[in-house]
């Protein structure tokens, strides 16, 4: 049976993260099966950076690296996937030009390529919707988000990073009818993100939701449980996990 | 674009690294590992798993350079028919079958794997290397595909590449094909992911890998530890 993954954690902002480096280090160290470096910052400065943290994230971290937020175009994934990232993800860069799917899954493989996204759920109950939300969750779109994840599939992303905006920050659970309505809908693996407070949260979105992995960052962030704690929750529920 | 590593490992196994132009003379008594660039994969990772572990590899697209390598790294990403390509165009295909002729220590990994096999039916039918015969088919319906993310290795025969390594690890994979030899002679290892796949090769010299120890943590460091002390014993 497929491991599912306990992803490491989102740097949400570098600047109050610490060193990154370091910290990737000791993610890796604790049993992380991939890190994922989100919102770098969209000026050339804080991409810069980015691209020398990668580089010395890679030389001492031997699982995969998606980084996103901020990516624009082919030219910007490259220097990421060059300095050592497995898979760069595409937010509201994809939103604007749906056509860098499938340029990038053409040029690196579809393997890479992830669809980050930010979905709200609409106003009207009866009609079970998501919205999506870019710009880091700050302009809503009116575009649905099932419709969206659907032909960014058919484009070429190869996975999806997949974030309630209801959910993210309140620590009481992932949106796991969202989890579920997408797991559900697309082939390709399905991240869920935004909500993990508990361990059971965690086991909810792989059950429940129907989640491949899931990704959480303040739990592991603020040491209230370590990464080998969850992973050993998680199999003591049954779900397959990778113990070192 | 790519930075060139030279050389590290000593006839003993003790690691030095030295300064290229020092090296260069001392080429007779240290052994080159050779990580073949031929426009695609991941060889950066490799290279970096390499560095970890103590060796400095030379990233390399001369053939030359190549078959004079101790031991031989062919990283893989991507599809089979574009890496059989960029193999052709680079003159790595001739090279490969001579360093598999010479029963010199190769390593392969992912689409590197596959491309050792007959054929693939990867965008069509493609011809591949012939290596080890049988086809490179497409996973079945109904799981995700790609299949990306941790599984287990089953070993199937007992090797020193394996010490250290408990049976059943977990390794970490990105494919949506796999390799079917038509024997199992060669097989190294199994996993399974709605079918029971072959996930490792070894032939001789020749050690192949569906999955990537340069991303599979401890457990891919030590596969390419152990791979390398008895390459260059």
């Amino acid at each position: 049976m497929d491991g599912r993954v306990v992803k490491g954690t989102s740097f949400t902002n570098l600047r109050d993260a610490g060193d990154p480096v370091e910290q990737a280090a000791f993610y890796y160290r604790e049993g992380a099966d991939e890190l994922v470096f989100l919102d770098i910052g969209a000026t050339p400065e804080a991409r810069d950076t980015m691209v020398n943290v990668v580089e010395k994230v890679a030389r001492q971290v031997f699982v995969p690296l998606c980084v996103g937020g901020g990516l624009r175009n082919i030219n910007d994934m490259r220097r990421m996937l060059q300095a050592g990232a497995d898979k760069v993800s595409v937010n509201t860069a994809a939103v604007q030009n749906p056509g860098l799917l499938r340029e990038g899954a053409a040029i690196f493989g579809r393997q890479c390529m992830v669809l980050a996204i930010d979905a709200r759920r609409s106003g009207d109950n009866n009609a079970t919707g998501w919205e999506v939300y870019t710009h880091g969750g700050r302009k809503p779109t009116g575009i649905n988000a099932l419709e969206w994840i659907k032909e960014a599939v058919d484009m070429g992303a190869g996975e999806i990073l997949l974030t309630s905006w209801d959910a993210d920050g309140h620590r009481s659970g992932y949106d796991n009818e969202l989890n579920r309505a997408v797991s559900e809908l697309v082939a390709v693996p399905v991240i869920a993100s935004g909500g993990a407070g508990t361990l059971e949260h965690l086991y909810q979105a792989l059950s429940l939701g129907r989640a491949d992995a899931v990704l959480a960052a303040s739990i592991f962030h603020y040491r209230e449980y370590s990464i080998r704690q969850a992973k050993e929750y998680l199999a003591a529920k049954g779900i397959p996990v990778r113990l070192q | 674009m790519v930075s060139i590593y030279r050389i590290a490992a000593s006839n003993d196994g003790e690691r030095t690294s030295l300064p290229p132009l020092f090296l260069t003379a001392m080429n007779r008594k240290s052994k080159t590992i050779a990580v073949i660039n031929y426009g695609a994969g991941n060889l950066g990772s490799v290279a970096n798993a390499l560095a970890k572990l103590g060796y400095m590899p030379l990233i390399t697209s001369s053939v030359p350079e190549v078959l004079n390598a101790h031991a031989v790294f062919l990283p893989g990403v991507g599809a089979g028919g574009d890496t059989m390509q960029s193999l052709e165009a680079s003159g790595m295909t001739a090279a490969v079958l001579k360093l598999v002729e010479l029963q010199r220590p190769l390593f392969t990994i992912c689409v590197g794997l596959q491309v050792l096999l007959s054929s693939t039916e990867e965008d069509g039918e493609h011809k591949c290397l012939g290596i080890i015969p049988g086809k490179v088919r497409k996973l079945p319906q109904g799981l995700k595909i790609p299949h990306m993310g941790w599984n287990q290795v089953r070993q199937t025969i007992n090797h020193p590449v394996f010490n250290g390594i408990p049976d059943n690890t977990y390794f970490y994979f990105v494919h949506s094909y796999y390799a079917n030899p038509s024997d199992s002679s060669s097989v190294a290892g199994v996993t399974e992911y709605g079918i029971e796949f072959c996930s490792m090769l070894i032939k001789g010299n020749l050690f192949a890998t569906q999955f990537h120890p340069e991303k599979s943590g401890e457990a891919g460091l030590k596969m390419y530890s152990n791979f390398l002390k008895y390459a260059l014993s």
